[in-house]
C-alpha cells in the first residue's frame, strides 16, 4: 500500500484530484470530496478489500487440501468392526485385527476372574480394576489391543501354547513385560495396562469394536 | 537490467536490511515483479495471459502433489485409486476435476500467449531466446500432458499410449527397439505407467526451471508492446507494481471465473467418456482421440495418406506414417526457427497489414480447421479439410512468412509509445 | 541459409499434402464410401431429463431408492457395481440399520474364506464391503453371458455419450428387426438384406452398431415393486435406473454443484473488487 503511494501521491496532482474521484465514486459514495487524503483512504480501502477477499480466497482453497490428507471414507468405515464371540471357550482367545493393530479377545475362566479380583488394586503401576477394563454383565469377556504399552510389540498369551507370564495373562517377549489376566501390567518396564479399545455387545454373542 | 529510470530497491526496516545484505532476494522481488521493473504502459489484456499461464502451472502442481498422495500407479490399481478419489478422499472430486481441467485451462492460455506472441513478434530481436524457451516449455507441457492423461489408465490413457508410442517404430531401423525402451515392455503396461508417474511427477518442476530462464530472459530487455515500438523513456513505461499487479489480479478473477465455472459444472466436458472404461488392451475403442489441445497436431499426423517415393517405380523412399511422424512433430519444432524466417523489421502485427491477413484469413483459420478434424473419424470431408489446412500451415511458416517479410510495405510506425498512447511525443531527454 | 531450408521443407510437406488431398479426391469419387446400416439406421438418444440435470439439479432421493431397487432384483443378477459400498447408500436417505440389512440381504455374498479349512467361501455383506460381483471373475462372467461381458454399472453413465438419457433410450430402445423403418421410411432388411441380427444378439438400434448381446432386460411392466407404491411401468423402470446410474456415476454431484456456486458467487464478488482496484490505479495513466 505504502508503494501506491508512493506512485501515485508523489505525482501530478492536478490530474490526479480530478479522475480519482470517477473510478472512486462506484466504490464507496457519490460524495464529490477531492481532497487528496481522503482519495487516497478510499484508494486504499478498495485494495484493502481485494487482497482480503483474496486472501479468503487463500485459505478456502486450502481447507480442501489440507482436508484431504485425513481418513478418508473408506478408512472411516473400517473404524468400528463387528465380531462374533460365540466360538470362543472359557479360558481361550483369539487374536484379530481392527483399525490394523491387533485385538486379543480373551474368554475369562471363573478361576482368572477370581485371581484378578483377588490383587490389591493400589499396588498396580496403573490401577484398575477387572471390572473397570470389562462390560457389567460380561465379566469374562476380556478385550484388550494386543499392543504392549512399552514399545508396542505383540504379546504372547493369546493363542494356545503361547507363554502366559507369572501372571497367567501375557507375556512381551521383546523387554520382559508380564501382564495379569486382568491384562494389567505387573512386572517389567511396560507403564500402562494393555489398552481397552471402546466396544460394545450388540447381542450377547456379538460384539462391535470401536 | 532494467531501464535507468527503474525505482531503486530501498529497504526500510532493521530485518530488511539485514536479510538484503545476506540473501537479496526481496531485492530480485522487487526488481522482478515489483515497483523496480518498468513495463510498457500500453499493454493489452493479452499480456495477462503469462501471469495466468504461471498460476495455471501453481495449480496443477499443486491438485497434482495432493493427488499423488492417493494415486496407485499398478495396472491393476490405477483405475480404483482415481475412484477412490473421486469417490471416498475428502474433496477428491475436487481436486480431481481441478486437475484434470486445470491441464485443459494451462494449455488454453498457453495457446493465447503463444498466439500473442506470433502476432505481435515477440519472437523477433532481442527476444528470441525468450521465444525458444517458450517453445522448449510448450514441448515439455505437451510430454507432461500426455503422460499423465495415461496414468487413470482407462481406455483412452492405454490407447493413446498405445498410438503415441506406435510413432516410434515408424522411424527406420531403431524405432522399434526405441519404443521397447522408452516402454519397457512390448505394449504399455505396468513399467511404461510406473516410468510415466515418476516422469510425470518431475517434469513439471523442470518446467518451472524453464519458466525461470525464459522470465529473466524477458527481463533483460523488458516486455514488448503492442505497438512493438521499443521503449524510449520513461513516459512510456509504469512499475509493473502496482499497475500490473493490480491488472493481472483482475485478469486472473476472471480467468478463475471460468475454470471453475467448467471445473465445477461441467467437468466432463472436455474429456472423453471411454475413459470411464477400464483399460483393456484387448479391445480397442471405435475412435482413439487424443485430449483436445493435442488435436490440430493429431490431424496434421493423419492428414499424410500418400507414400513419398519414385512416381510409376513402387520405390518407396519416405511411407506416409513415417512422414506424418515427421510432419507433427515438424511442425512444432519450425516455431524454434520463427525468428529466423520472419525478418521484418516491424514487430506488431498492426502495422503489417499483408501478415495481418494471412494471420487471420490463413493461419488461425487453419488451426482451428485442424483441430475439429483432428477429432473426427477418418471419413473423406475431414481428410480432405485436414489436408487442405495442414498443407496451409506448413506453407505459412516456411514459405509465406519469410516471402511477406521481405516484400511487405509495413505502415507507419509511432515514434514512441508514448505519443501512440497520448497522442502527444515524448518530453525531450531528461 | 535456414530461409532455403524451409522453403524446401515447406514445398515437401504441403506438395505431399496436396498430392494427398487429390489422391483423397479420386479416391472419393472413384471408390465413393459405401453407406452403412448404422449410419442409416442408428437412433440419436431420446431428449429425456432427469432431476439431476443443469446446475442447479439435485438427485431425487426417492427415484434413487426406486432406481437401487431395480439394478438389485434386475440388472445385479449380470452387472457388477464394484466401485459402490453397501454403505455409499446411505446417501440415498437410508438409515443405519435399513444399510446394515441391504448389505446383509443382498442376494449375492461377499468372498472370503472358510476360517477353519481355508476353503474358499462367502459371507454376508456388511457396510464396509464394495457389492460383490455377480460373477468370480471375467471368464464365469462371459461363461454365462454368451461370450459377452456384462459391463460393470458403476461409471455406465459417464462412460457412455450421452450419459442417463442414452442408457434410459438403450433400455426401451428393444425393437423388432422384421419390418422396422427408420423415419425415412426405408426398410432396414430390405436396404442391408445382409444386416440381419446374428442369433444370441439382440436389434437394438440405440446401441452404436445395432445388436446387442444384452436380451430386453425390462420387457415388461411390474418387474419390481415399488415400496412407495409408485407404478413400475417399463418407462419408469428405466427412468429410475438412469438417475440411480447416475448417482453410482457421480455421488458427490450436488455437493460438486453447490460447491461450484459458493466459488463462482465468491470470485464475482473478488473480480468486481479487483477490477475496481485496477481502474482505481490505473485512473491518472493514459494507455
Amino acid at each position: 500500500m505504502s508503494t501506491v503511494k508512493k506512485t501515485n501521491g508523489a505525482g501530478k496532482k492536478p490530474a490526479k484530484a480530478a479522475s480519482k474521484v470517477k473510478p472512486a465514486a462506484p466504490v464507496v459514495s457519490a460524495a464529490q470530496d477531492t481532497t487528496e487524503g481522503e482519495g487516497v483512504r478510499r484508494r486504499d480501502f478498495i485494495h484493502i478489500a481485494t487482497v482480503s477477499f483474496a486472501g479468503v480466497g487463500a485459505a478456502a482453497v486450502a481447507m480442501p487440501l489440507v482436508s484431504q490428507m485425513s481418513a478418508s471414507a473408506d478408512v472411516l468405515a473400517q473404524a468400528s468392526v463387528e465380531f462374533d464371540v460365540a466360538a470362543i471357550e472359557p479360558g481361550q482367545a483369539i487374536k484379530t485385527s481392527w483399525r490394523k493393530q491387533p485385538v486379543f479377545i480373551r474368554n475369562l475362566t471363573p478361576a482368572e476372574i477370581e485371581a484378578a479380583n483377588k490383587v490389591d488394586v493400589g499396588s498396580l503401576r496403573d490401577p484398575q480394576t477387572l471390572a473397570d477394563r470389562t462390560k457389567p454383565g460380561k465379566e469374562n469377556w476380556l478385550i484388550t489391543l494386543g499392543v504392549c504399552t512399552h514399545l508396542g510389540c505383540v504379546p504372547l498369551g493369546a493363542a494356545s501354547g503361547e507363554v502366559k507370564g507369572e501372571f497367567g495373562g501375557y507375556f512381551c517377549p521383546c523387554h520382559g513385560s508380564h501382564y495379569d489376566t486382568a491384562a494389567r501390567i505387573r512386572k517389567g518396564p511396560a507403564p500402562l495396562n494393555l489398552n481397552v479399545p471402546e466396544y460394545a455387545f450388540l447381542s450377547d454373542t456379538v460384539v462391535k469394536i470401536g | 537490467m532494467s531501464f535507468p529510470w527503474a525505482q531503486e530497491y530501498k529497504p526500510q526496516g532493521t530485518v530488511s536490511k539485514w536479510v538484503d545484505e545476506r540473501l537479496p532476494l526481496p531485492r530480485l522481488v522487487y526488481n522482478a515483479v515489483g515497483a523496480g521493473y518498468p513495463v510498457p504502459r500500453n499493454l493489452n489484456y493479452f499480456w495477462n495471459f503469462g501471469v495466468l499461464a504461471g498460476v495455471a502451472l501453481v495449480i496443477q502442481i499443486v491438485t497434482g502433489i495432493v493427488l499423488a498422495m492417493h494415486y496407485y500407479a499398478s495396472v491393476d490399481g490405477a483405475f480404483n485409486s482415481v475412484e477412490h478419489i473421486m469417490r471416498d478422499v475428502n474433496a477428491g472430486w475436487f481436486l480431481r476435476y481441478a486437475h484434470m481441467n486445470g491441464a485443459s485451462f494451462f494449455f488454453i492460455v498457453v495457446y493465447i500467449h503463444i498466439f500473442r506472441g506470433l502476432f505481435y513478434g515477440s519472437y523477433k530481436a532481442p527476444r528470441e531466446m525468450i521465444w525458444l524457451l517458450g517453445v522448449t516449455i510448450f514441448l515439455l507441457m505437451m510430454a507432461t500432458a500426455f503422460m499423465g492423461y495415461v496414468l487413470p489408465w482407462g481406455q483412452m490413457s492405454f490407447w493413446g499410449a498405445q498410438v503415441i508410442t506406435g510413432f516410434f517404430s515408424a522411424i527406420p531401423l531403431v524405432g522399434e527397439p526405441l519404443r521397447q525402451l522408452l516402454l519397457g515392455g512390448f505394449a504399455p503396461d505396468q513399467a511404461a505407467l510406473n516410468r510415466f508417474f515418476s516422469l510425470h511427477y518431475l517434469m513439471p518442476f523442470v518446467i518451472a526451471g524453464v519458466i525461470i530462464l525464459h522470465v529473466w530472459a524477458l527481463h533483460i530487455p523488458g516486455s514488448s508492446n503492442p505497438t512493438g515500438v521499443s521503449v524510449k523513456g520513461e513516459q512510456d513505461t509504469v512499475p509493473f507494481h502496482p499497475y500490473y499487479t493490480a491488472k493481472d489480479g483482475f485478469g486472473l478473477g476472471i480467468f478463475l471465473i471460468l475454470f471453475v465455472a467448467v471445473t465445477f459444472f461441467a467437468p466432463n466436458m472436455l474429456g472423453h467418456p471411454d475413459n470411464y472404461i477400464p483399460a483393456n488392451p484387448l479391445s480397442t475403442p471405435a475412435h482413439i482421440v487424443p485430449e483436445w489441445y493435442f488435436l490440430p497436431f493429431y490431424a496434421i499426423l493423419k492428414a499424410f495418406t500418400v507414400d513419398f517415393g519414385i512416381p510409376f517405380t513402387g520405390i518407396i523412399i519416405i511411407p506416409a506414417k513415417l512422414m506424418g511422424v515427421l510432419a507433427m512433430f515438424g511442425s512444432i519444432l519450425l516455431l524454434f526457427f520463427l525468428p529466423w524466417l520472419d525478418t521484418s523489421p516491424v514487430r506488431s502485427g498492426h502495422y503489417r497489414p499483408l501478415f495481418r491477413k494471412f494471420f487471420w484469413y490463413g493461419l488461425i483459420p487453419s488451426l482451428v480447421v485442424l483441430t475439429y478434424c483432428g477429432g473426427k473419424p477418418p471419413y473423406t470431408q475431414w481428410v480432405v479439410l485436414s489436408q487442405i489446412a495442414a498443407a496451409y500451415y506448413f506453407a505459412h511458416f516456411l514459405i509465406i512468412l519469410p516471402i511477406v517479410s521481405r516484400i511487405e510495405r509495413p505502415l507507419a510506425l509511432p515514434n514512441s509509445i508514448t505519443e501512440a498512447v497520448t497522442g502527444k511525443p515524448l518530453p525531450a531527454a531528461a | 541459409m535456414v530461409r532455403l531450408i524451409a522453403f524446401l521443407v515447406g514445398l515437401f510437406f504441403s506438395g505431399m499434402l496436396l498430392l494427398g488431398l487429390g489422391d483423397t479426391v479420386v479416391s472419393a469419387i472413384k471408390e465413393p464410401a459405401l453407406p452403412t446400416v448404422e449410419a442409416g439406421f442408428h437412433e440419436e438418444t431420446l431428449p429425456v431429463t432427469f432431476a439431476h440435470d443443469g446446475p442447479l439439479g439435485k438427485f431425487d432421493r426417492g427415484q434413487l431408492q426406486r432406481g437401487l431397487k431395480v439394478y438389485s432384483e434386475v440388472c445385479a443378477a449380470c452387472h457388477s457395481m464394484k466401485l459402490v459400498a453397501f454403505r455409499d447408500f446411505a446417501a440415498l436417505g437410508y438409515s443405519e440399520d435399513q444399510v446394515k440389512a441391504l448389505a446383509k440381504g443382498w442376494k449375492t455374498e461377499v468372498p472370503s474364506i472358510n476360517p477353519e479349512t481355508g476353503e474358499p467361501a462367502t459371507r454376508p455383506g456388511i457396510p464396509a464391503d464394495k457389492i460383490p460381483s455377480p460373477f468370480a471373475n471375467e471368464t464365469a462372467a462371459r461363461a454365462a453371458n454368451n461370450n459377452a461381458l456384462p459391463p460393470d454399472l458403476s461409471l455406465i453413465t459417464k462412460a457412455r455419450e450421452g450419459g442417463p438419457a442414452y442408457v434410459y433410450s438403450l433400455l426401451l430402445g428393444y425393437r423388432d428387426q422384421a419390418g422396422y423403418k427408420n423415419e425415412e421410411g426405408k426398410e432396414l432388411l430390405k436396404e442391408f438384406p445382409d444386416a440381419a441380427t446374428p442369433t444370441g444378439l439382440h436389434f437394438n438400434p440405440w446401441f452404436a452398431n445395432l445388436n446387442i448381446a444384452m436380451a430386453n432386460p425390462i420387457a415388461s411392466d411390474d418387474l419390481v415393486t415399488y415400496d412407495d407404491g409408485t407404478k413400475a411401468t417399463r418407462a419408469q423402470m428405466a427412468k429410475d435406473v438412469s438417475a440411480f446410474l447416475t448417482w453410482t456415476a457421480e455421488p458427490k454431484m450436488e455437493n460438486r454443484k453447490s460447491a461450484g456456486w459458493a466459488a463462482l458467487g465468491f470470485l464475482l464478488i473478488f473480480t468486481i473488487l479487483a477490477f475496481m482496484s485496477y481502474r482505481t490505479i490505473w485512473a491518472d495513466k493514459k494507455h
